[in-house]
């Protein structure tokens, strides 16, 4: 973890084996209006690092992932994997890049086809992609089934014969099977226990090293996020609000939202709990149907200035940040600045 | 059965898993009256098999005609004696060996008639809830016309123009039960292509043939086999409706519908010729639809907690 935070400032530039670029992805509503799920979203992932992608929930990080693993065809943007152009390609032209990226979902009840073996669900990507059969593809699975750590014997269970734990292995190892370079995990431990969310991510981080994996591991806890990225990239409301190493992020936060954010992660102890600072934002998160002009986040932030609900900021270093550190903020804030008691006011600029 | 049961659950590792539908069969075994109904339907599919030994024990051919030792000097059926078990009918034969007889045409076009319901009913219901858009429109609108279409009148009307045969009848039968059976396959199918599964085999490179088939067919199954085993019943009494307004079987070909509607003129007279033929009917629908009763229980999840 500490390696991977100096790393990024110096490191050379090299092709990102995942390169989105100002990706939209709009949904029809029954009415005229449409829903702005994802909103103009640009970022890299470079190969073998983790990026955490943060937001409440609505905010359209599912939406992204599912961008990005070509489940859905964005309105418009691209998407660029190891050198390729996802976007605009036919299911067949898409079916060997399938192979690379990998998903992991969120849900280890609903992600498993009750109605199936688990050796069957697991020999899944082989069967569809013509790889292996019969004893090999038995063998194989039972290889997968003994790296993440279940019992192969369990071969012919069915998804619910096994724990919530159990089945996102079952997950996982039906993701690694083809060998992918970059899995999309998204909330993969939201879903379960604490205590077999541990075992997960560290089964993950073991499986990165060991295959040389690339993750974009998306969640709304930030203390999860925070254990298993090199960086992290705050959403809201479709957009990137602020993008920065792991610990930079968490020392010089900028933007106010993310501040927000971290303010909310519960803290073991009770006297540094006390005396924090709690930012307590007013009101919901709005509408993607129709969000607010100038900057998104300007309807609840404590800071909010006229110019916030003019203009929208871009997604750029600011201050001294250095250019690893993105922030899309007019007024952001500064190390040590207490924004408990800030007031926004919409007339000042 | 206890026995593996206890097994199961006792040895260490138990490998083999227990599929929902392994599941629902033990249900189902412990079900008293279901059970007592496949004996039923076990017995009528013997009777029907083995339509020729009745033949032979009694010595009366199904179409043989005894218009001597059948028949009253006044030509009237004869009730049931040593000779005849069950009777006879308005031409002298043997009510029983026709009954034996019956059973076979109406097992059949039961059978038959409910494969092609079943089939395309699970094909086109796959197809216009899984594909949706322009395919679910055409289908759902199809659907919609076949069920809103008059039954028995576009039925007389048909055989009328082709004459009436077995496949006729089949195909008749098979042509208008398929929209019901393709409705609860697209409902359910609708709801399951948006669950995760379903996008985790797309995200693996699946197509839609293989996600529609291998995902989404086999959780479609326990309902569609429930509706199947209450649909045999209702063909088999449509059939015997046909029959009895004249569009089943051509004659002398033994068939309950049939059999039922030539009595109705000697009901007062011959009550074992309109009775016997309608208690085969009555009892194989019952045994059927009890049966069928007993499956839906057995694949009701709730059902193991009621009892």
């Amino acid at each position: 973890m500490t390696e991977a935070l100096t790393q990024p400032v110096t490191q050379p530039v090299t092709q990102p084996l995942l390169r989105v670029r100002d990706v939209r992805k709009e949904f029809p509503t029954h009415g005229r209006e449409v829903v702005r799920a994802v909103d103009g979203v640009s970022l890299e992932v470079r190969k073998g690092e983790t990026l955490g992608l943060v937001g409440e929930t609505g905010c359209g990080k599912s939406t992204l992932a599912r961008c990005i693993a070509h489940l859905y065809d964005v309105t418009s943007g691209s998407v660029e994997f190891d050198g390729t152009e996802l976007t605009g390609l036919s299911r067949r032209a898409m079916r060997p890049l399938r192979r690379e990226i990998q998903m992991i979902f969120q849900d280890p009840y609903g992600s498993l086809n009750p109605r199936r073996r688990v050796g069957s669900i697991i020999g899944d990507p082989f069967a569809i992609h013509g790889i292996s059969a019969g004893a090999e593809r038995k063998r194989k699975v039972q290889d997968l089934m003994e790296v993440v750590g279940l019992n192969p014997e369990h071969y012919n269970r069915f998804p619910a014969e096994f724990s919530g734990g159990q089945r996102q292995r079952i997950g996982v190892a039906r993701a690694l099977a083809l060998r992918p370079k970059l899995v999309i995990c998204d909330e993969p431990v939201s879903a379960l226990d604490v205590s077999i969310q541990a075992q997960i991510i560290n089964l993950l981080a073991d499986l990165q090293k060991e295959f040389d994996l690339t993750y974009v591991f998306i969640s709304h806890d930030l203390s999860v996020v925070r254990h298993v990225s090199d960086r992290i990239a705050v959403m809201y409301l479709g957009k990137l609000v602020e993008v920065a190493p792991t610990e930079e992020l968490f020392q010089q936060t900028r933007h106010p939202y993310t501040r927000a954010l971290l303010s909310a992660l519960p803290v073991a102890d009770p006297d540094t709990a006390d005396s924090r600072e709690q930012i307590i934002l007013a009101g919901d998160i709005p509408s993607a149907t129709n969000p607010p002009q100038g900057c998104r986040f300007h309807t609840r932030c404590p800071k909010a200035r006229a110019t916030c609900a003019a203009a929208e900021p871009g997604l750029d270093p600011v201050l001294d940040d250095g250019p690893a550190h993105r922030t899309a903020c007019f007024f952001p804030l500064t190390i040590g600045e207490d924004l408990s008691t800030a007031v926004p006011d919409l007339k000042a600029s | 059965m206890t026995a593996s049961l206890e097994m199961l659950e006792t040895s260490a590792p138990a490998i083999e898993g227990r599929s929902p539908f392994l599941l629902a069969f033990r249900r189902l075994r412990r079900d008293k009256v279901a059970m007592v109904s496949l004996v039923v339907i076990v017995l009528i599919v013997l009777m029907a098999v083995f339509a020729p030994l009745f033949a032979t024990i009694t010595g009366h051919p199904p179409n043989e005609q005894y218009r001597d030792i059948g028949l009253t000097p006044d030509g009237l059926p004869r009730g049931p004696n040593g000779t005849f078990w069950l009777g006879t009918d308005d031409l002298g034969r043997d009510v029983l060996v026709r009954i034996a007889y019956g059973a076979r045409v109406s097992l059949l076009v039961g059978v038959a008639a409910t494969a092609i319901t079943v089939a395309v009913g699970i094909v086109l219901g796959l197809a216009a809830g899984f594909l949706g858009g322009v395919v679910d429109t055409i289908l759902a609108r199809l659907i919609d016309v076949v069920l809103s279409v008059p039954f028995l009148l576009v039925a007389i009307a048909l055989v009328s123009v082709t004459g009436p045969s077995l496949s006729i009848t089949v195909l008749v039968i098979g042509f208008f039960s398929w929209a019901s059976v393709a409705r609860i396959v697209r409902g359910q199918v609708l709801s399951l292509r948006e669950r995760e599964f379903v996008e985790a085999a797309r995200s693996l490179g699946a197509g839609d043939t293989r996600i529609m088939f291998v995902d989404v067919l086999p959780n479609v199954l326990a309902p569609v086999i429930v509706y199947t085993t209450l649909l045999i019943p209702v063909v088999i009494v449509t059939q015997a409706t046909l029959s009895f307004l004249g569009l089943g079987l051509p004659p002398p070909t033994a068939d309950w519908g049939g059999m039922i509607s030539a009595s109705q003129n000697y009901y007062t007279t011959a009550w074992w010729f309109i009775l016997f033929p309608g208690l085969a009917l009555l009892i194989t629908t019952l045994a059927f639809n009890l049966f069928g009763d007993g499956v839906r229980d057995a694949f009701d999840p709730r059902a193991d907690r009621l009892r």
